[in-house]
C-alpha cells in the first residue's frame, strides 16, 4: 500500500541551476539547528526531518524556468527574510476573539492555530467519541505512533519542491484528525490557522494529517486567515487519506492579506467506492499557490474537485493540480472559476492522468475565467495524459468577460446595469458555492463570497457603462 | 381626437457598424393595436426591434422614436423595460447561475421600484408566478432552474411569452416568436400572447412567416422591404403575402432596389 502511495505522478529531476536565488542557506541551517534542538520527537521523524532539509538545499527555490511555476513569479518570498514560528506564542487569547473569522460561529468541533502552533484555549474539539482523534499533531508526535509513522510525508511528499520540503523540515505542528472506521461526525471539523506576524518573513510551516477510515463520514473545513498587514508566509500540508466507502465533504478556505504569501499541499489518496468533495477557495494573499495532489486509489471512487478564486490589486492564484486514476470506474470531475479585477493574475495548471488499467474512467475538467478588467491576465493549461484505451475524459478553459448578450437581456427585462453586472458575477461564483453540500457552510460561503464581489465591484464598473450610453443617444 | 399613440416612429434610420439598415421607418401604434411587420430576411426586422429595445451597437443616424410621448431612444434598455417596454429576444439567452425565480423577481420588483409601487415579497410574487404559468403551460420546475439553461427551443419561446405575462408591459414587441416553434407550441406561445392583449397596451409582432398570424390576428400588416416600410393594410395582406410570397412585392416603388425572392412561404 505505502508502495503505490509513493508512486509520485510525476517524477521530474531538477535542475542544480534552477536555485540561483538560493545563496545563502546559512540561515535556513541556522533556524533548523535551533529547531533540532527544540523538538522531541520520534528518531524516524528526525530523520525525515533531516533528510527534508538536505532536499531544499539541494532544490533550491523553483524559478520562472521550472515547467511546474512558469507562470509564477516567488522571488518577492525569496527575498524574505526567513522567520519561521518554532515556538508557541506566549500570548493567550480569549476565547471570544475568533468572531470576526468565517465559520467560527458555525456548530463544530473546532482546532484553532496561530501561526502553526496549537491554541488549546481557543479550541472546541467536542467530546472524543472512542477512537476518534482530534487535535495537535505535534502533542501527537511527542510518543512514538504507528499511525503518524504510517502517515506522514506519504502524500504530500518533502521531494516535491523547495516548499514541500522546507515545510517537512519545519513543521511544528498542525491538525491531526482520525475518524475510526465507520463513525459518522455530524458537526463539521473546523481546523482555523491565523497568522499573526508581526514582522516580514514570519512563517508557519503547518502539517496536517487527516485520515477518514473506511465507511466515516466527514466535514472538514481548513481556513487560513491573518491579523497581520505584514508580508508573512504561510506555508501549509495537508495529507488526506480516505478510506474505501468513506464520504468527506472538505472546504480549504484561503483568506489572508493581501500582503501575505500563501502556498498550500494538498495530497489525498482516496479509497475504493468512496465519495469526495473538495472545495478550493482562494480569495485572498497577494500570492497563493495551491498544489492539488489526488490519487485515486481504489476502484468506483467519486471524486469532485471544485475551485474559486477572487483576486484583485495586483494579487496572483495559482492553482497546480494533478488528479491521478489509478483504478478502473472512477470519476473525477474538476471545476474551477477564477474572478479576476485590477491587474491581478490566475494560473491553472490541470492534469489528468490515467494509468494504465484504469479503465472506464469518467474525467472531466474546466477552469474558466472572468476578467473583470483590461489589465487581468490568466495562464491556464489543461491537461490529459491517457494511458487507458476505455475511458472518457474531456477538458476545457475559457478567459472572458461579462456575456454582453446577457447583460442585454437582464437590462431589457429592467434591471440596472450594474445590477446586471452583478448578477452575472454573482452567478459565476454561485456555479462553485453551490456544490457545497454542507447547507450553513454553503449559506455563508455564499454570503461571504457576496459580501466580497459587492465591495470589489466598485473598481470594476469601468468596462461597459460608459459606451453603452453613448451610442444610445446619438 | 384619437388617444395618445403608444409608439410613434418618424424617419428612423439606424445600421450597425456603419451599414445603414433602417432608412426611414414610420410607424404609429395605439392603444389596444396589434401590428405585424413582415418582411423578407434582412429587410429590417429584426434592426428595428433591437433599436427599440435599445441594444447596444446599433447607431440611429436620423428620425425620433416617441414612446408614451417620450423619447424612446434616450432611454437606457432598463429604463425602456421599467416604462413598459418589452423585447421577446428572437434567440433568448441563456444564463447559466442564475435562477429563473430570483431574476424574474428581481425585474419585477425593479420595475414596480421605478413606478413608485411596492415591491412584492418573494410569496407574494410566487403566487402571482404560478398563476401566469398556467397561461403558458409551462413545468413549475422551470423556475427552479437558472435563466433560458437548458431550456429546449419552444420551453425558450414560452419563457419569453410567460416574463411578458409576469411584467405586463404596454408595448410588447415579439421579434420572430415562431421561429423554431411546432404548430402546438406555436399554438399556446400565440394563445399567451392574446390574453395579453388588453384595451390600454399594444404588440408588435414581428414575423418572417404568416404562420403566426392564423393566431395572433393584426390590426395592421407592414411589410418591410430594404429598411422602410413598402406597404401597409390590414391582416388580409398577410394572407395575399403568404399566397403570393415576397416577390409580390417586387414592383413596389419605395426601394431604391427591389426586394429579393425569398422563396414561397412556408405553409402552417
Amino acid at each position: 500500500m505505502l508502495t503505490a502511495m509513493h508512486a509520485r505522478p510525476e517524477p521530474k529531476p531538477v535542475p542544480s541551476s534552477a536555485a540561483p536565488e538560493l545563496k545563502d542557506t546559512g540561515p535556513y541551517w541556522a533556524k533548523f539547528l535551533r529547531l533540532q534542538k527544540l523538538a522531541q520527537e520520534p528518531a524516524w521523524l528526525a530523520a525525515l526531518r533531516n533528510s527534508a532539509m538536505n532536499r531544499f538545499v539541494e532544490l533550491g527555490f523553483p524559478t520562472l524556468q521550472d515547467e511546474d511555476w512558469r507562470f509564477t513569479n516567488i522571488a518577492p518570498i525569496v527575498k524574505l527574510p526567513f522567520r519561521p514560528v518554532l515556538e508557541p506564542r506566549a500570548e493567550r487569547w480569549a476565547a471570544d476573539s475568533l468572531g470576526r473569522f468565517p465559520f467560527t460561529a458555525q456548530p463544530a468541533r473546532r482546532l484553532v492555530f496561530v501561526d502553526g502552533h496549537f491554541a488549546p484555549e481557543l479550541s472546541a474539539p467536542g467530546n472524543l467519541l472512542p477512537g476518534l482523534r482530534l487535535g495537535s499533531l505535534a502533542q501527537a508526535l511527542t510518543t512514538d505512533d504507528a499511525l503518524l509513522q504510517a502517515h506522514l510525508f506519504h502524500l504530500a511528499q518533502p521531494q516535491d519542491n523547495a516548499f514541500a520540503a522546507l515545510n517537512a523540515a519545519f513543521f511544528r505542528d498542525g491538525a491531526l484528525v482520525v475518524v475510526p472506521p465507520g463513525m459518522a461526525l455530524a458537526e463539521p471539523v473546523h481546523l482555523l490557522f491565523i497568522s499573526t506576524g508581526p514582522d516580514p518573513g514570519t512563517t508557519a510551516h503547518v502539517r496536517n494529517l487527516i485520515v477518514a477510515e473506511a465507511g466515516s463520514r466527514l466535514t472538514v473545513v481548513e481556513s487560513y486567515v491573518s491579523l497581520t498587514e505584514a508580508a508573512v508566509l504561510t506555508n501549509t500540508a495537508t495529507e488526506l487519506t480516505v478510506g474505501d466507502q468513506a464520504v468527506v465533504e472538505h472546504i480549504r478556505f484561503q483568506d489572508e492579506s493581501l500582503s501575505a504569501y500563501h502556498l498550500g499541499i494538498l495530497g489525498a489518496r482516496l479509497g475504493r467506492a468512496g465519495n469526495v468533495i473538495y472545495h478550493c477557495l482562494n480569495l485572498g494573499a497577494r500570492l497563493s499557490r495551491t498544489n492539488l495532489r489526488i490519487h485515486l486509489a481504489g476502484e468506483g471512487l467519486q471524486c469532485i474537485l471544485n475551485g474559486l478564486y477572487l483576486t484583485r490589486g495586483d494579487q496572483l492564484a495559482d492553482h497546480h493540480m494533478i488528479v491521478e486514476h489509478a483504478q478502473p470506474n472512477c470519476a473525477s470531475h474538476e471545476y474551477f472559476n477564477g474572478i479576476l479585477a485590477d491587474k491581478s493574475k490566475g494560473v491553472f495548471h490541470g492534469r489528468i492522468l490515467v494509468r494504465p488499467g484504469a479503465q472506464k474512467t469518467d474525467a472531466k475538467q474546466t477552469n474558466k475565467n472572468l476578467l473583470l478588467s483590461d489589465d487581468a491576465t490568466v495562464d491556464t493549461k489543461p491537461q490529459l495524459e491517457i494511458y487507458a484505451d476505455d475511458v472518457k475524459c474531456t477538458h476545457g478553459a475559457t478567459v472572458g468577460q461579462l456575456d454582453p448578450q446577457a447583460i442585454f437581456y437582464l437590462r431589457s427585462r429592467g434591471l440596472g446595469l450594474e445590477t446586471a453586472r452583478r448578477m452575472l458575477i454573482h452567478a459565476f461564483a454561485g456555479e462553485i458555492i453551490e456544490r457545497v453540500r454542507h447547507t450553513g457552510l454553503r449559506d455563508e460561503l455564499d454570503q461571504l463570497v457576496w459580501t466580497r464581489l459587492e465591495a470589489h465591484e466598485k473598481v470594476a464598473i469601468n468596462l461597459t457603462g460608459e459606451s453603452e450610453r453613448a451610442c444610445l443617444t446619438t | 381626437m384619437s388617444p395618445e399613440p403608444i409608439l410613434s416612429i418618424r424617419n428612423l434610420c439606424a445600421g450597425v457598424e456603419g451599414r445603414q439598415i433602417l432608412k426611414g421607418i414610420n410607424l404609429t401604434i395605439y392603444p389596444g393595436e396589434v401590428h405585424a411587420v413582415m418582411g423578407p430576411n434582412g429587410s429590417g426586422k429584426s434592426t428595428l426591434a433591437n433599436v427599440l429595445a435599445g441594444r447596444d451597437g446599433y447607431q440611429v443616424t436620423d428620425g425620433q422614436v416617441l414612446y408614451c410621448g417620450k423619447d424612446l431612444l434616450a432611454m437606457a434598455p432598463e429604463e425602456r423595460a421599467c416604462e413598459g417596454v418589452f423585447l421577446a429576444f428572437q434567440y433568448p439567452v441563456e444564463i447559466p447561475g442564475v435562477n429563473s425565480t430570483y431574476f424574474l423577481k428581481a425585474a419585477y420588483n425593479a420595475i414596480r421600484k421605478y413606478r413608485g409601487l411596492p415591491e412584492l415579497d418573494a410569496m407574494e410574487f410566487l403566487a402571482l408566478v404560478k398563476e401566469k404559468m398556467k397561461l403558458l403551460h409551462l413545468p413549475e420546475d422551470l423556475l427552479r432552474r437558472p435563466v433560458n439553461e437548458g431550456f429546449s427551443g419552444g420551453e425558450k419561446k414560452r419563457n419569453e411569452i410567460f416574463q411578458m405575462a409576469v411584467l405586463e408591459p404596454k408595448l410588447a414587441i415579439l421579434d420572430e416568436t415562431d421561429s423554431g416553434l411546432d404548430i402546438d407550441a406555436l399554438k399556446v406561445v400565440a394563445a399567451g400572447v392574446n390574453k395579453l392583449r388588453r384595451a390600454d397596451n399594444a404588440q408588435l409582432v414581428i414575423t418572417h412567416y404568416q404562420r403566426l398570424l392564423n393566431y395572433i390576428v393584426p390590426d395592421h400588416v407592414h411589410v418591410l422591404c430594404d429598411g422602410r416600410i413598402a406597404t401597409s393594410g390590414g391582416k388580409e395582406l398577410a394572407l395575399e403575402l403568404e399566397e403570393k410570397g415576397y416577390d409580390w412585392i417586387l414592383g413596389c416603388n419605395t426601394c431604391d432596389k427591389p426586394c429579393k425572392p425569398v422563396g414561397a412561404a412556408v405553409s402552417a
